[in-house]
């Protein structure tokens, strides 16, 4: 057993912990996070792989992985965005029908 | 005893890391999933310094925690401020996802037993090596630099390209609202701004110079940058309306605009895409550099405060009427 795979094993977890959330969780900025965390947790095996002890870490995976960080913030703010709209158009639609009716 | 010490910190960081990750998805309180969502970034980027990847470190540090961060509390005061909270509707397909779960908990545990039990998994030499042999055909002294700007370029050509659309779609979707809170901002975060703001810059200007031989580089030194751009916003400053025209929208273009040139011009002048003149000449890569950080840092701003600015020159992001009058 290697010192660092427990990185490599943590991701794993992450990348199903955010699975489970994404099919499960209702609410939508909770599914975003959930994507968020099993980016993350891709990220960590990737590297928790590639890492070996006493050796600087792979340039290459790092760069894909930086890459990896800058596309996931904009995956977020995109939903983001999109989640917001959704719920502008929930609301009008709503109030303009039967405002009474509540979402589920 | 330190390698215990230090096998102790790397479990220790797994462990929380995972019950942050659930903790944070098992909460149905939103502002709460967030504050854990920041402290999760912040536990990841410790997580790089252990793994040797201070490149990463800086930009989860900035951009995970940070920036996501901020981002997901502006979107909080939106999609909080109703009483209904954004959901998916209807029940069709959870009770069918059900089905799943016993994968869902086998799975893991599998992968996790391969990861823990096999050395052979990571027994390959991998790229170092190689690049560090062409590291002297370059104008960077620092392998992940040379990576992102040259030996994968086009890569990092494309992630400029997502950037930027991402912040076109988020500026299709609504026009731009007021993202301050109605009361006036306190004394204590202007003298702060004060404080804080030189030292972001002058930060972001290190982390650019580091660049080129050490971790560091234009994405984190843009990240930082957007950071303070950020703080300024959300102390009440605005960009001017003569600004918020073709002035930002060059401006968020600019980086991608610049890479693209240059990718065409080595494509005119050597016949092959992103194949710089002369092995990549550091003035070169240097230019990249200067205007991918700037755009990237508008870029990050722009996509978090979300939504375009309208067309009649006005500042950016506009002030909040006061509540009676605020426009639908």
């Amino acid at each position: 057993m290697n010192d660092l795979s427990v990185y490599a094993a943590a991701g794993i977890l992450l990348f199903f912990i955010g699975l489970y959330a994404l099919f499960f969780r209702r609410q939508l900025l909770s599914k975003i996070l959930a994507a968020n965390v099993m980016g993350s947790g891709v990220f960590l095996i990737f590297i928790g792989l590639v890492k070996q002890p006493g050796q600087s870490t792979d340039p290459v995976p790092q760069a894909m992985v930086l890459t990896g960080i800058i596309v996931t913030l904009c995956f977020t703010a995109a939903a983001i965005a999109l989640a917001i709209r959704l719920k502008e158009l929930n609301e009008e639609h709503h109030s303009a029908t039967r405002p009474e009716d509540d979402f589920g | 005893m330190t390698l215990l010490f230090g096998h102790l910190i790397d479990l220790l960081l797994a462990v929380s890391l995972t019950v942050l990750a659930w903790r944070l998805l098992a909460t149905s309180d939103l502002f709460k999933a967030t504050v854990l969502f920041i402290a999760f970034g912040l536990l990841m980027a410790l997580a790089w310094v252990r793994l040797d990847a201070p490149d990463l470190a800086l930009a989860e540090a900035v951009i995970g925690a940070g920036i996501t961060g901020v981002l997901l509390l502006t979107a909080l005061r939106h999609l909080d401020s109703g009483a209904r909270v954004a959901r998916m509707s209807g029940r069709s397909g959870r009770r069918s996802l059900r089905v799943l779960l016993p994968a869902l908990g086998i799975m893991p545990a599998l992968l996790v037993l391969l990861c823990l039990s096999s050395p052979h998994i990571r027994s390959t030499a991998g790229l170092t090596a190689s690049v560090i042999e062409r590291l002297d055909q370059i104008g960077t002294d620092h392998p992940v630099t040379a990576v992102l700007l040259d030996f994968r370029a086009y890569d990092t050509l494309l992630e400029t390209a997502v950037l930027l659309l991402a912040v076109v779609a988020v500026w299709s979707l609504h026009p731009v609202r007021p993202i301050f809170s109605p009361e006036p901002i306190s004394p204590a975060q202007r003298g702060l701004l004060r404080l804080l703001l030189p030292v972001l810059i002058m930060t972001s200007l290190y982390l650019f110079w580091r660049g080129s031989h050490a971790p560091g580089g234009a994405f984190q030194a843009g990240a930082l940058l957007a950071a303070g751009l950020l703080l300024l916003l959300l102390s009440e400053q605005r960009l001017p309306g003569r600004w918020s025209g073709m002035f930002l929208r060059l401006l968020l273009a600019g980086g991608f605009m610049i890479f693209l040139l240059v990718a065409a011009g080595a494509l005119v002048g050597t016949g092959t895409l992103l194949d710089y003149p002369g092995g990549g000449a550091s003035w070169l890569l240097l230019s990249i550099e200067a205007a991918l950080s700037l755009s990237i840092a508008a870029l990050l701003a722009t996509a978090v405060i979300g939504g375009r600015p309208s067309d009649r020159s006005t500042e950016f992001p506009p002030r909040r009427k006061d509540p009676a009058g605020e426009e639908g």
